[in-house]
């Protein structure tokens, strides 16, 4: 069964139909891009994938349930997390611990014993440490852990964002240009980390991405975007070679 | 892991503080080198360094400015002051019929600010803050108009014209009049140990999952519901707590005086603007930096007495400076060309720990 | 009758809080801030006619025009001062910035004039108009105050739909950065919308202070926020919805204290506050305005 399931989504802002009767089947473990040119409506079906939008139409499976205009805790909890196209940090924490925000549902103790330093506060916290320095390891980012999020340098703020989507323990995990301002080198690197990512949690990915090296190295499957409707789809190889996808998205 | 170690000793460093200038106050009194009327500011202090970490909590953490805390006081110390009026006679040991009446008017705070919470919080910013302001000047108003007293026909509300008493009655609250005769039971001593009490709640809120949760709301809203934190329960949760510091610190105020009434200096508009001027003065975000401005701004125009009129528009030139000073592009880079921002940067820093 | 004349004074007074709310909406459309010292410019603009008028006996207009001039330099400099260097700041520093302006010209006019309250001569000669027999009476101050109101919403509404810095004003409020890039001088606009607001706050002032004639440092504050509430009634941004909020404030206000209670009647108007900015904070005339994500 498809880890995710969208059926003739769409919504309309005003008189604009944004995204417009877009289906998506994403299996279990797949590696799958999201691609258009710009304003094609890419962000907006994360925003309605995640409850920051909800669909004028339509119907959105996870795993087989129906979250369709859940609220966005609500479907962080069911199993979707996400990255953000402009850099959405908790800028005044630190490193350990906006991956240990992430961590927040998945490791629980009440207030009450968090303000008494009860046991439960100190060996779930000691839980939640260990386990973030485990993320921050893979996107090797455990030297900056005790360093504020707002200075790391750019490169570093995206793997972090991915870390603390990590860390929330998502069945799928979206993320939206997640190579946007890398250089060549930061990008090959950020590729093989998502293979990692990928391969080691058993993860289901969906991503949106202009860097086309990083879309055809990496994706096994691609839905092409163009005026919120849904131009192509299927293989990579097979999509990037469409003679309607060559004319709207690469150009002539 | 070193980073927590940092926090934690941070933290100490405050507790001692407050302990040593307590230790050093006592010895002063006994020494007979205090005046009366220094002695008499103690109590205030502790008040104004409460009610400031209470706020503080909820500017610096929640990220939001409520300009109605003097509301949340004016609770603490009206329902305090009641309680310990009503068991007077009942509970004769000082220090019990003050922890009764400090659980009734904290407790009485929180209620308040949950229910108030629910409504405001779903604001922003400016909506946010002129809200709070009015419900503080509503609390005020219907605190001015109400009447509880108690006669041999059992209990008497109203919120309006008092009803006429029999002659064994007594008025709890007499409207505009407030409360007469509670029993002076606050000190310096026990201002100091709700202090140290009050740290200890928001410095543990503070570095536990909760306190992450609430400082991932301020940093950013969006993604803080992305990776599944319950917003509004997190908001609640932090405003209700510092509510009822707030209401603590009333407490504390009312049974410092013989009489409590709902005036406007006292728990209007003024009064949360002066907790404010302790808040942004101290830092905003640190619980150490607000008592010790709230020590400072209220000893310091006593001490000097030529400032003592001059005290309100100096509060306000405060507002204005630390904003600017803080804020402005031009002093920054001035800041910056005289390399005090190294300094400062790291101070800032470690506050918003 | 004594409804009718309840409504009247409730209209005049709703009148005045309009030609503030001008203020705050017009500001907070342009600078999307919270002026929160607004209304104790009101109080200096009274001052400044008292001083002038009450004690070295100018001429009512004179002393106006005078006041008008001392109020609309005194919001350009606070804003260029106090606020511009904050445009980039966190909107809770330039919110604090704010009440510190507020209580500094509060305190700073208690150490000026006294804490004591100043007796207002009202500065309108106008004769009352009696109606059914002398039943009803309109204080000619509630004439002026409904008049000027009027007058100044249509020049206001023209100014800014007929002239080049009118549209300015529209377009900053728009959109800031697209107005510069189309060669709109950013601080000039956003200096002129203080001169103005600030200009009108004057006028609203010995408005108010004609009607009830007590003046103190604080004569300001209480009438700035429920202005401010007016504006948001009415809509943020909106000249109509100014008044339409400013004149249901001021009647839901007098009317509270006729038939309520005139203790609790600044609770009803914070309730109504409340209510309108949780049920419907965008106003009853304002747009709706969405965040990006």
């Amino acid at each position: 069964m498809a880890v995710l399931e969208v059926k003739n989504l769409g919504i309309s802002f005003g008189g604009l139909r944004a995204v417009d009767g877009v289906t998506v089947a994403i299996e279990k473990g797949e590696l799958y891009g999201l691609i258009g040119p710009n304003g094609a409506g890419k962000t907006t079906i994360f925003n309605l994938l995640t409850g920051v939008y909800r669909p004028t139409d339509g119907t959105i499976f996870l795993d087989g349930e129906n979250i369709t205009g859940k609220k966005t805790t609500y479907i962080n909890k069911a199993g979707i997390a996400r990255t953000f196209q402009n850099i959405r940090l908790f800028h005044a924490l630190s490193v350990l611990d906006n991956v240990k925000v992430g961590l927040h549902n998945g490791h629980s103790y009440s207030t009450l014993s968090g303000i008494l330093r009860l046991p439960q506060y100190h060996r779930t916290e000691r839980e939640m440490d260990e386990k973030a320095m485990e993320l921050l390891k893979v996107f090797d980012l455990d030297g900056e852990a005790g360093l504020l999020a707002s200075n790391l340098p750019y490169g570093k703020q995206r793997k972090l964002e991915i870390a603390r989507a990590l860390a929330t323990g998502p069945k799928l995990l979206l993320l939206d240009e997640p190579a946007a301002g890398m250089n060549p080198n930061e990008t090959q690197e950020l590729m093989k980390t998502i293979r990692f990512v990928r391969d080691t949690f058993d993860m289901t990915i969906l991503l949106i991405e202009h860097d086309m090296k990083l879309v055809s190295g990496i994706c096994e499957k691609l839905s092409v975007l163009n005026f919120g409707q849904i131009l192509a789809q299927g293989e990579t190889s097979a999509v990037l070679n469409d003679p309607e996808v060559i004319k709207a998205y690469l150009g002539e | 892991m070193k980073g927590m170690k940092k926090t934690t000793k941070d933290h100490l460093i405050t507790f001692g503080l407050v302990i040593a200038v307590y230790i050093i106050v006592q010895l002063l009194i006994t020494t007979g080198h205090m005046s009366s009327l220094m002695q008499g500011l103690l109590v205030p202090v502790c008040t104004y360094s409460i009610v400031a970490i209470g706020l503080n909590l909820c500017v610096g953490y929640l990220g939001e400015l409520s300009i109605g805390h003097a509301g949340f006081m004016c609770v603490g110390a009206f329902s305090g002051g009641l309680i310990s009026k009503l068991l007077s006679e009942t509970v004769t040991n000082g220090i019990l019929l003050f922890v009764i009446a400090l659980a009734a008017g904290t407790l009485m705070a929180a209620l308040f600010g949950f229910l108030i919470g629910i409504p405001v919080l779903r604001l922003r910013g400016d909506y946010l803050a002129i809200v709070t302001l009015a419900f503080g000047e509503i609390i005020k108003n219907i605190i001015n108009v109400l009447y509880i007293g108690k006669d041999g026909r059992g209990f008497h509300f109203s919120l309006s014209t008092p009803v006429e008493l029999e002659e064994d009655g007594l008025w709890l609250i007499n409207g505009a009049k407030g409360i007469a005769k509670i029993s002076r039971l606050s000190s310096f001593t026990i201002g100091v140990i709700l202090i140290l009490i009050c740290l200890f709640v928001v410095y543990n809120l503070v570095n536990s999952r909760s306190g992450r949760a609430i400082m991932a709301i301020r940093d950013n809203r969006i993604s803080a519901e992305s990776v599944g934190i319950n917003i509004t329960k997190y908001k609640l949760m932090a405003f209700t707590i510092s509510a009822a510091i707030a209401g603590a610190g009333g407490v504390l105020y009312a049974h410092n005086l013989s009489t409590v009434t709902a005036t406007p200096a006292n728990f209007g508009y003024n009064m949360s603007i002066m907790i404010l001027v302790f808040v942004v003065l101290g830092g905003i975000g640190s619980f150490r930096g607000s008592i010790i401005a709230a020590a400072i701004m209220t000893l310091l125009p006593e001490l000097l007495r030529g400032l003592y009129d001059y005290r309100m528009l100096i509060y306000s030139i405060v507002l204005i400076v630390m904003m600017l000073f803080n804020w402005s592009p031009k002093i920054k880079d001035w800041r910056e060309a005289h390399s005090l921002k190294g300094r400062l940067g790291k101070k800032t820093a470690k506050e918003a720990e | 009758m004594s409804f009718l004349t309840y409504l009247i004074n409730g209209i005049s007074l709703g009148s005045v809080y309009a030609i503030i709310a001008l203020g705050y909406t017009m500001v907070y459309g342009i600078a999307k801030m919270l002026n929160f010292a607004h209304g104790d410019v009101i109080m200096i603009g009274c001052y400044a006619v008292f001083m002038t008028m009450s004690m070295q006996s100018w001429p009512p207009l004179v002393s106006l025009i005078f006041a008008v001039v001392v109020c609309t330099a005194l919001g350009v400099i606070i804003e260029k001062i106090a606020y511009k260097p904050l445009r980039r700041a966190t909107p809770l520093a330039v919110l604090i910035t704010a009440i510190g302006v507020s209580y500094f010209l509060q305190n700073s006019a208690l150490l000026l004039f006294g804490a004591d309250t100043k007796s207002f001569t009202s500065v309108v000669t106008l004769a009352p108009i009696k109606l059914a027999g002398g039943d009803l009476i309109i204080p000619g101050t509630a004439i002026v105050t409904v008049l000027a109101c009027v007058v100044i919403m249509i020049g206001l509404t023209l100014f800014i739909k007929k002239t080049k810095a009118g549209q300015a004003m529209l377009a900053v409020s728009e959109d800031k950065d697209a107005a510069q890039l189309m060669g709109i001088n950013i601080n000039g606009t956003i200096s002129l919308t203080f001169a103005i607001g600030s200009g009108l706050a004057a006028i609203a002032g010995v408005l108010l202070c004609s009607a009830y004639p007590s003046l103190s440092p604080y004569t300001g504050s209480m009438p700035g926020i429920k202005a401010f509430t007016a504006a948001v009634f009415g809509g943020i941004g909106s000249i109509p919805g100014a008044l339409l909020g400013g004149v249901l404030l001021g009647v839901i206000e007098i009317l509270s204290k006729a038939y309520i209670s005139s203790q609790l009647a600044d609770a009803i108007v914070f309730a109504v506050l409340i209510v309108v900015l949780l049920v419907k904070p965008t106003g009853i005339l304002g747009k709706k305005i969405s965040e990006k994500v």
